[in-house]
């Protein structure tokens, strides 16, 4: 299994673009980095407008899509028949509220809210301690138990779905969100990635130091790798969010369409005998909006996140 | 005991410490002892007691349920080794899920990585405001799966959808883009491609920006042009990355449910399409376990898909060592090392 795993991108440049406080040269801002800022197509010049008008082709059409279902959602059913209708109606809160009408939308906003929140709690939480046990920590059996992780980094576990669904039932917890959060509470990604964090960035020095002080392995913990920790749990914790909120097969699942998260209330939306298109993308957007403020707020650390390389959600 | 602290050394002096150490251990330092030998596994056994009740058990216990006679409702049959399997593997409609599944993970899988890295190298020319680029490239992702199949599903409609209004300004007739067997892979492709060839974009771009550029520079002296110069360099350079985003591409794409799921569902009631033309693996297995009941050969159906996603990682690493040829050991060894200096510079 471990084959499968290519080699390791280092997590390196992790400590590029997250703390946004610390002032540092960004590439093209020249500097010591403008160097690496030149192109590889002009070597030395500056990138003319094909570059531009390609790219801008390319996030036009990524960005259409979503603009489409916002001018469709503020339509009516007969927008959608337009050949690409490109301004919005007046009708999104009229239509907004036949969502709310269809599917109960607030409670599924809350439960997904609830259901990522500790989720990524506890994956933050976990996979630190565990990761820096991993990197700076001596004890046996170390390095079998880290082969251990990464082996299992690339199992699917969703494909144990079916005895998880027996166990969920014999519990009783079919229903509840309990369901659906306690599956996720740990990832073996997380634990890798906050290995592979730390052991570079916390100098063994420091620990000794910590421990010669008097520090015990828990104070050292909190006081030595935790304030270290804190830029890569930032990421970790934004994948992890990402991850629990656009769940869909668990959730389907094991929970009823009376209790559901914000995505099998959204599918509910579709699945009527006669489906009006302009409330169903309504729906869409509305749902999309949570992570559209959240991108906005920690888009540079999604950026800086999945530039590491060995992060997929 | 975790909250016990050792006072500190500082009263003492050297001698007397010295004197201490002789003397049998104090239960302070006995307890400071146990402290560092324990806690790792204190840090450690959270991960791996959960791990192994929600991820492993599950994962084997499929294995038992597999060999089973196992309904939904009546719950455990009599043991019945390997028939589930044997009926799975004559199942034309599993090999109906695993055709339809292969054909959309290459449909997505190859475009999205070509696109991927034709973006990614026009975001590594220097741009100015870079963040600006890549928060746009990246737009697409925080739209979650359900949303976007719900979004193109429409825009897919055969009728009025927002595809065949765009064919129908060329002059192309109208397409059965959900009844159509192929035309539905492409469709389910685009949602895939349209979410995670931004995100790809991103990790590709990250690999290319470590490829020294001095590298260019010589080469370009040499006379290589830019098309050689990516080809030459740029693909080499990145190939841990690529058989990165290969493998994971991978593992996703043969797991692909939400998008089939909810195309069509209408019609289809959301079964992979009224004739399974578009029913990935994933969605015959929960269709199976949910609708048909049959746990047990739903289970045999997890378990090889889970041998088929193994198998296909292994391939994919294998072709994708071979293709991308970036020079024996040696030579990549020397590259990292000048990676890591032009960092250590950078830095």
């Amino acid at each position: 299994m471990s084959t499968m795993i290519p080699e390791p991108i280092p997590a390196v440049m992790i400590d590029d673009d997250v703390e946004p406080d610390r002032p540092r040269p960004r590439y093209g801002d020249g500097g010591p980095r403008r160097r690496r800022a030149m192109g590889t197509a002009g070597i030395g010049s500056r990138p003319g407008f094909l570059i531009y008008g390609l790219l801008a082709a390319f996030i036009i059409g990524g960005a259409y899509p979503l603009w489409w279902s916002v001018v469709v959602g503020s339509g009516t059913n007969a927008t959608r028949g337009e050949t690409l209708p490109l301004l919005p109606g007046g009708n999104f809160f009229a239509n907004a509220a036949k969502v709310l009408d269809a599917i109960p939308f607030w409670l599924a906003l809350g439960n997904s809210i609830i259901i990522s929140a500790v989720i990524t709690v506890s994956v933050v939480t976990f996979s630190t301690l565990a990761g820096y046990a991993f990197a700076k920590l001596r004890f046996r059996g170390r390095d079998g138990l880290m082969v251990f992780v990464i082996a299992t980094m690339a199992i699917p576990t969703q494909l144990g779905i079916i005895p998880l669904f027996m166990v969920m039932r014999e519990l009783g917890w079919t229903g509840t969100i309990g369901a659906v959060i306690v599956p996720t509470l740990v990832t073996a990604f997380g634990v890798f990635f906050m290995r592979q964090y730390l052991v570079d960035v916390i100098p063994d020095e420091l620990i000794e130091a910590a421990r010669v002080d008097g520090a015990n392995q828990i104070r050292t913990f909190f006081n030595v790798a935790l304030p270290a920790a804190r830029p890569a749990m930032a990421i970790l914790g934004l994948f992890t969010f990402m991850m629990a909120w656009t769940d869909y097969l668990w959730p389907l699942i094991v929970l009823s369409p009376t209790n559901p998260t914000l995505q099998t209330a959204l599918s509910q939306l579709q699945s009527g005998y006669y489906v009006d298109y302009s409330v169903v993308l309504t729906g869409a957007v509305l749902a999309t909006i949570p992570l559209l403020v959240l991108f906005v707020i920690a888009g540079k650390q999604l950026i800086s996140g999945i530039m590491q390389g060995a992060v997929k959600g | 005991m975790t909250t016990t602290i050792r006072p500190p050394a500082s009263g003492s002096t050297g001698t007397q410490r010295r004197t201490a150490a002789s003397v049998p251990l104090t239960f302070r330092q006995r307890l400071s002892r146990f402290d560092v030998k324990a806690s790792p596994y204190f840090y450690v056994s959270p991960f791996f007691i959960l791990f192994a009740l929600v991820g492993l058990f599950p994962l084997g216990y499929t294995l038992v349920v597999s060999m089973h006679e196992w309904d939904l409702l009546k719950g455990q049959g009599p043991f019945v080794g390997f028939e589930n399997f044997v009926e799975i593997l004559g199942d034309s409609m599993f090999w109906n899920s695993i055709g339809n599944t292969i054909s959309i993970f290459l449909l997505s899988s190859i475009p999205q990585l070509t696109i991927a890295l034709i973006v990614a190298y026009l975001l590594d020319q220097g741009l100015r405001a870079p963040t600006f680029w890549r928060m746009s490239v990246l737009l697409p992702y925080i739209v979650t799966p359900v949303a976007v199949a719900i979004i193109f599903s429409s825009a897919f409609n055969e009728a009025d959808g927002l595809v065949n209004n765009i064919l129908n300004i060329f002059g192309i007739a109208d397409q059965e883009w959900k009844h159509d067997t192929f035309l539905s892979h492409i469709a389910i492709a685009t949602m895939v491609n349209f979410r995670w060839t931004g995100y790809n974009a991103l990790i590709l771009l990250a690999a290319m920006q470590s490829v020294p550029r001095d590298l260019y520079e010589s080469a370009a002296i040499d006379g290589a042009g830019a098309v050689r110069r990516f080809f030459s360099i740029t693909i080499p350079s990145i190939r841990p990355t690529l058989i990165f985003v290969i493998i994971t591409a991978t593992i996703g794409g043969l797991q692909i449910f939400t998008e089939p799921r909810l195309f069509d569902v209408s019609t289809a009631g959301g079964i992979g399409g009224s004739d399974r033309q578009f029913q990935t693996t994933v969605l015959f297995m929960w269709e199976l376990a949910f609708f048909r009941r049959d746990f047990g050969e739903a289970a045999a159906v997890a378990w090889l898909l889970f041998l088929l996603i193994v198998g296909f990682g292994l391939i994919n690493f294998l072709i994708s060592r071979r293709i991308a040829t970036g020079g024996d050991k040696p030579d990549r060894r020397t590259r990292r090392a000048r990676e890591r200096a032009t960092r250590g510079g950078a830095a």
